[in-house]
């Protein structure tokens, strides 16, 4: 931007100013309306009673039931392990697209990213006919004889880990897939001619390269994770409750919306905490490149 | 990437494998339904011992699922209508502004696809209850918007950027007002983007299903409300059906706007 001194046109340019500021109004009403209200509405109901009076009953109901803590660690539990299915399953399809040319790999993410463009709840139904007693993954393995009894692989944790993964792995493997993309071919030549083996060109120079995505697509799967509902409510049969599914009975069946809300928080608070370890991992990356000598 | 490696064969097969492994994990459960809606069983056989089309029939033919149907493109078309102008206005203006201000105007419209859908759903159940909103078309089609709203800037703002502004400060200059310099000279430009836009803001609403769930209620119920409380209840072949059509829909518009962007 230019210094402008004429004061007529200093007018101008801020008038231009507000013009453009107030394009944005719309959107930002909207967004004010519809999600920047109601968070700060279950922040109010979770103070309040059914009659409506004042209280700090709802947290102390919350807070001392058994219930609210086994969410809290089904939660924990349902996103960690998430996590960690995306990494391990998705760190190698990665580096196996990354590793083709693009057009090839192009067409592999397309079929990479059908389960994106698929409902959710088509997948959830997929997974049923996939896992329940007698379905095709029990057929197969009871038919081949790997098993003598049929797995018990839906309506528990299981079955809600499957139906997590398979919804956040496509998320985690996009900014996986590009980091790796975006290493230059050359680094990995230069390591080989002095030979690196590929272990070893793998470990020390193709994971650190695409840590900065893999981290990426970790906090994505972290920020859907805690908040899942669909899956754990179909898949998990009702014995995996989360959070997300307590919150759902709470205000549906029990119609206690302070208890409700105070779950809400609760997971406003998880939410929080994995925006301060991102903030706090954004510090760490800033200073180590800043100590690093240029290459 | 890998070819400075020849000789590790061994090594690459695993990986191959081992990819191609997740990725039939990824297509499986999509897949899957195809057959089972042509099945002619009431049982969830696989592979079908015979083959109809009564499963597509019992979705054309009840009336539960076409009025859900209905409902569910209105508002799919609704929301599309007003968030992507909502969310080109904004774009326009996070381009002309630039700096801290954008960057603030970015975090707060992004804020609604970071938050768990639980969260809104309950805290908008909370809103409209306290106006007598629930159950209301108007009530679900706020709550989609407001999530269409940052997808479709996500497809706009790259667009902006490439966009060359000489050309509205000459239109400008000559004596155009904005909205003949937006309508005149930006829309036409960007149809291409403001088609994709139009479609993924038109699939965030089809394919929404929390926020439906709580607010949506009755005749107002959408698709996926309704088949999240028949999954519940009892799982029979018509949701096959319903999902390959679904499915075939949603490939279809994205293979649109992919082939679009292209050309």
């Amino acid at each position: 931007m230019t210094v402008v001194r004429d004061p007529a046109l200093a007018a101008d340019a801020r008038r231009e100013r507000r013009f453009f500021l107030s394009l944005s109004l719309p959107a930002l009403f909207i967004v004010g309306l519809a999600a920047i209200l109601p968070i700060l509405w279950i922040i109010r109901q979770s103070f309040l009673t059914t009659a409506g009076e004042y209280t700090v009953g709802n947290y102390q109901k919350v807070l001392s039931s058994g219930l609210t803590w086994s969410a809290l660690v089904t939660t924990l539990e349902l996103s960690l392990g998430t996590l960690a299915a995306c990494i391990l399953l998705g760190t190698p399809l990665a580096l196996a697209l990354a590793s083709v040319r693009p057009r090839v790999a192009n067409v592999l993410m397309a079929f990479v990213m059908l389960p994106l463009w698929t409902s959710i709840l088509v997948r959830t139904y997929g997974w049923l006919v996939l896992l329940r007693r007698d379905g095709l993954i029990n057929a197969a393995l009871t038919g081949s004889g790997l098993t003598a009894e049929p797995l018990p692989l839906v309506y528990n944790f299981t079955g809600t880990l499957i139906g997590m993964v398979h919804y956040m792995l496509p998320l985690f493997l996009l900014p996986v897939y590009a980091a790796m993309r975006d290493i230059d071919p050359n680094l990995i030549r230069a390591a080989a001619s002095m030979g690196a083996t590929l272990r070893q060109v793998i470990r020390t120079v193709i994971l650190p390269l695409s840590a900065g995505g893999i981290f990426s697509g970790s906090i994505i799967v972290l920020i859907y994770a805690i908040g899942f509902f669909i899956t754990p409510a179909v898949l998990g049969g009702g014995k995996v409750n989360p959070l997300s599914t307590r919150i759902e009975r709470t205000l549906s069946t029990f119609q206690d919306w302070g208890s409700a809300s105070v779950l809400g928080i609760l997971l406003l608070v998880l939410m929080a905490l994995i925006g301060v370890m991102l903030l706090a991992a954004r510090r760490l990356v800033a200073q180590n490149t800043v100590e690093a000598p240029h290459a | 990437m890998l070819e400075a490696y020849p000789q590790n064969r061994l090594a690459r097969i695993l990986l191959w494998s081992f990819a191609a492994l997740v990725m039939a994990f990824l297509m499986l459960p999509t897949l899957v339904v195809v057959p089972l809606s042509f099945s002619a069983s009431n049982l969830l056989e696989f592979p079908p011992h015979a083959y109809s089309l009564r499963w597509y029939e019992n979705f054309f033919g009840s009336a539960t699922w076409m009025a859900a149907l209905r409902t569910s493109l209105i508002l799919g078309t609704l929301t599309a209508l007003i968030a992507v102008p909502f969310a080109l206005l904004a774009c326009i203006s996070m381009n002309r502004l630039g700096g801290k201000t954008a960057a603030i105007i970015q975090s707060v419209l992004l804020t609604p696809s970071i938050t768990p859908g639980i969260l809104l759903a309950i805290g908008l159940f909370f809103v409209l209850a306290a106006q007598h909103l629930i159950g209301t078309l108007f009530g679900v089609l706020v709550g989609h918007v407001v999530l269409a709203v940052p997808v479709a800037c996500i497809v706009l703002l790259p667009a902006l950027a490439r966009f060359d502004w000489n050309q509205v400060q000459a239109a400008r200059s000559l004596g155009a007002n904005w909205a003949r310099a937006i309508g005149g000279i930006i829309v036409p430009q960007l149809r291409i983007s403001l088609l994709s836009a139009t479609l993924m803001a038109f699939l965030t609403s089809l394919d929404e299903s929390v926020i439906s769930i709580f607010i949506a209620s009755g005749r107002n119920s959408t698709m996926p409300k309704l088949m999240f409380l028949s999954l519940r209840d009892q799982i029979d072949p018509t949701i096959a059906a319903i999902s390959t059509l679904w499915t075939v829909i949603v490939v279809a518009v994205v293979l649109i706007v992919t082939l679009r962007q292209k050309s």
